[in-house]
């Protein structure tokens, strides 16, 4: 620790409970929604019929599950961290707006594509909004790394801060990334032809999130000084790096082996280690480079009522569900020929 | 009125949230209702319950949709639009809508899962079960956002730190007074929504002389459910409006159109209320009634608008409008069920072409009744956001900008306008055909369908 953090007061127990609870529930949100994303982005890039209507099947039962993660991550957030919802959702208004109209277009295009009228409106709505709801939330990633301009526990920026070569950077990346995610699912659930596609396209979305990426870390080690002096500090966060490399070869490896387990199982590794490497880069900050989980957390006696419902009864609820709901409907497609 | 920040901000949280109302306020009673209808099937066995059941299933299904779609949306604008409010009142309103996300919302979407896809999954007490629990989260959900709501409206259980409103009493903010009367007013609110949306889907399909058994399940369920509730809702209204009188003077004053302190006090039924010149036009007025209606004597002082310092004054036209709406909603539908169960009982009902008409065009009555009742409390509160701890324009986000905030507006107006519009359409369609034709699976849940 250097003593620019020991001057700071630590967080409490029960903040660092709700800040592992919210850093747990974000990464379980992008590998859960992350796929359903990138099937939705997939989903897209072909016209045939059959392949579309196979793409909604592999997810349709998950993705309303999946998205509660978010709701989670904003709950919680809200909840125990007010001050950084307070700065972060203003900071990020306009990307904001962008990922609520994309999920929206994408939760409604579940119910209404196969409903008649001009489902065309919907299937484009589906991948469109897929595409935006990724890129902002790499957006995002890329913004906090440069850093967010804040004074009297406000936002002081502007609207389009966020909208720099490094976010979209990172925004294009994690596209890439989630469209990995979709193809290794659909890899994983597919028993068809829509396999064997899933199969020719995945190599190129993990060069495309493997160049995206080393080009968005090249513009880190030049542009954002905050995550260059910690990482200094912490050298031992490069092993993350090397793991996300490790993990890289274990998805080519298993996409030219046809091993369909493994493309999915090691872009999680690859997700895991990107997590780690930023988490290395912010801790202590939840807003980089102003406030730290200390400071923002809210009084004891709202994190501990907090606690004892939501923490111990409702998280592990979800959690047993999450399990359940990918239990029930594990495997490959049924495909009943309709 | 200049077109700032604020203004944009407060216009689209109502436009947000008065979307978002109508489909909370339907899905609620909807879940209780298919709960109890998946009961009745259990119990008698007959077939019909089952029909009536697949048939509301698939309108919860398309209004949970888009429930939760404009739900999210609104969690969110308290950080875009309001972060002020959400820093300095976080660590209250946080936990709240938290534990509104975590228990119940979980609960709903999980089990929301095995409704719609695991009937041939599950063993049938455990969809009935699944039933149940997704009733019970609907109810839990409202039970927080409705805490939340009652704190902002009567701030109890608190203290300030650093200028920070921070949580001193759960309990009071939990159980408060204002909080146990409101959430079972809402409830009953929903309940009757979806009663007289049931009515009113049982006399369509009877005036168009098809699925006979079913509208006759739906049509004594829908208005026999009404007929015992709506007593109950005007009651907790009343002891509702008396809170209003004891916490919020100036909201009260505001409903009544009282614009100077009267002793007894009068009561207008109608009225135009002038807000700039602070008098009523065109008012039809009780004698002594006011103070009857606000304290039980025909004789107490009550407070008018301008007793309060003019930066203190809530609108008056909105509030006064909305309540009357609302209370008329109320016996609109007291009257439409109590002329139903008389029919029924004379053995008239199905018969009765013009009382079937009068039920179909009712079904809006709810979600009238529940619009009104939300402008009456949220326009009454102004110009406080947390009453008398925090005003509106105090709590707007400070970074936001007009071109900003107006550009969110128009996206959200133009997406809604979508949505909605087309989600109105597919409600048309699934209530005229979801009965008597078998509609198209949504894409995607047949690929499990087979599954053994």
């Amino acid at each position: 620790m250097n003593p620019a953090e020991m001057t700071q007061a630590a967080p409490s127990l029960l903040a660092l409970f709700w800040a592992g609870v919210i850093a747990f529930s974000i990464f379980v949100y992008v590998v859960l929604d992350g796929f359903d994303l990138g099937v939705g982005m997939l989903f897209g890039t072909t016209r045939d019929r059959d392949l579309r209507d196979e793409m909604m099947g592999a997810i349709s039962p998950f993705w309303d599950g999946n998205e509660t993660w978010l709701v989670v991550v904003g709950a919680s957030l809200f909840a125990a961290f007010p001050a950084v919802y307070a700065i972060f959702l203003p900071a990020f208004y306009l990307p904001v707006l962008l990922l609520l109209i994309g999920l929206i277009f994408r939760g409604v295009a579940f119910e209404f594509r196969g409903r008649g009228g001009p489902s065309s409106i919907w299937s484009t709505g589906f991948w469109l909004g897929s595409g935006v709801v990724a890129f902002v939330q790499g957006a995002a990633v890329g913004a906090m790394i440069l850093g967010v301009d804040v004074r009297n526990g406000q936002f002081a920026g502007g609207p389009f801060d966020w909208l720099r070569p490094l976010p979209v950077l990172t925004g294009i990346g994690l596209m890439f990334g989630y469209g990995l995610l979709g193809a290794g699912w659909l890899i994983l659930k597919s028993p068809t032809r829509l396999r064997d596609w899933a199969y020719q396209r995945a190599p190129f979305l993990a060069i495309g999130m493997a160049v995206s990426l080393l080009l968005a870390s090249l513009l880190t080690a030049i542009q954002a000084h905050g995550v260059m002096t910690r990482l200094v500090e912490r050298p031992w966060a490069a092993g993350f790096f090397v793991v996300g490399l490790i993990a890289l070869g274990g998805v080519l490896r298993g996409i030219a082996r046809r091993r369909d387990a493994q493309p999915f199982a090691f872009t999680i590794l690859f997700f895991l280690a990107a997590f780690g490497f930023l988490a290395a880069a912010f801790w202590p900050y939840m807003i980089p480079y102003s406030v730290t989980v200390a400071s923002a957390a809210a009084p004891d006696k709202s994190l501990s009522f907090l606690f004892w419902g939501a923490g111990v009864v409702a998280l592990p609820v979800v959690l047993i569900y999450s399990v359940v709901i990918h239990a029930v409907f594990r495997g490959k497609l049924q495909i009943s020929g309709h | 009125m200049a077109l700032d920040p604020l203004i944009l901000s407060r216009i689209q949280f109502a436009f947000v949230v008065s979307f978002h109302i109508i489909f909370p306020s339907f899905t609620i009673g909807l879940a209780a209702w298919l709960a109890t209808i998946e009961g009745m099937s259990l119990v008698t066995g007959r077939p019909v319950y089952r029909r009536v059941f697949d048939f509301w299933l698939k309108v919860f299904a398309l209004s949970f949709a888009m429930g939760v779609v404009s739900g999210i949306v609104m969690a969110f604008q308290f950080g875009t639009n309001w972060s002020v409010l959400a820093e300095r009142t976080g660590s209250i309103q946080g936990p709240l809508l938290g534990y509104e996300a975590f228990t119940a919302f979980l609960l709903e979407a999980s089990f929301f899962g095995i409704m719609l896809l695991g009937r041939d999954r599950t063993p049938r007490w455990f969809y009935f079960f699944s039933c149940c629990m997704v009733a019970l989260g609907t109810m839990a959900s409202s039970y927080w956002i409705l805490a939340n709501n009652s704190w902002m409206q009567v701030p109890l259980g608190h203290k300030i730190v650093d200028g920070k409103i921070i949580p001193d009493d759960w309990k009071a903010i939990l159980l408060g007074p204002v909080q146990l009367i409101r959430w079972p007013h809402m409830l009953l609110g929903a309940f009757l929504t979806t009663s007289m949306c049931v009515a009113a889907t049982g006399a369509w399909h009877r005036l168009r002389n098809e699925a006979w058994e079913e509208s006759h399940v739906m049509l004594d369920w829908g208005l026999g459910l009404a007929a015992v509730l709506i007593p109950a809702q005007i009651l907790l209204g009343h002891v509702a409006g008396d809170l209003v009188h004891k916490y919020q003077p100036a909201k009260f004053a505001a409903i009544e159109a009282r614009w100077h302190d009267e002793q007894p006090a009068s009561e207008v039924l109608v009225a135009w209320p002038d807000e700039r010149a602070g008098k009523n036009l065109y008012a039809i007025s009780v004698p002594d009634l006011g103070s009857f209606i606000a304290s039980g004597t025909w004789d107490s002082k009550e407070v008018g608008v301008d007793s309060f310092p003019a930066q203190d004054r809530p609108p008056v036209v909105v509030p006064f409008w909305a309540f009357r709406i609302m209370f008329g909603m109320g016996l609109a539908i007291l009257a439409i069920s109590w002329l139903g169960l008389v029919l029924r009982t004379l053995g008239w009902l199905e018969h009765a072409r013009w009382f079937l008409w009068l039920t179909l065009f009712s079904f809006p009555t709810g979600f009238i009744a529940v619009l009104c009742g939300w402008f009456t409390a949220e326009v009454g509160r102004q110009p406080w956001v947390v009453y008398g701890l925090l005003r509106t324009k105090d709590a707007v986000t400070p970074s936001l900008t007009t071109p900003v905030a107006a550009a969110s507006l128009i996206a959200y107006i133009l997406v809604y306008a979508l949505i909605y519009g087309f989600g109105a359409v597919y409600f048309h369609r699934l209530m005229r055909d979801g009965l008597t034709q078998k509609t198209r699976a949504a894409a995607g849940y047949d690929f499990y369908a087979e599954r053994p």
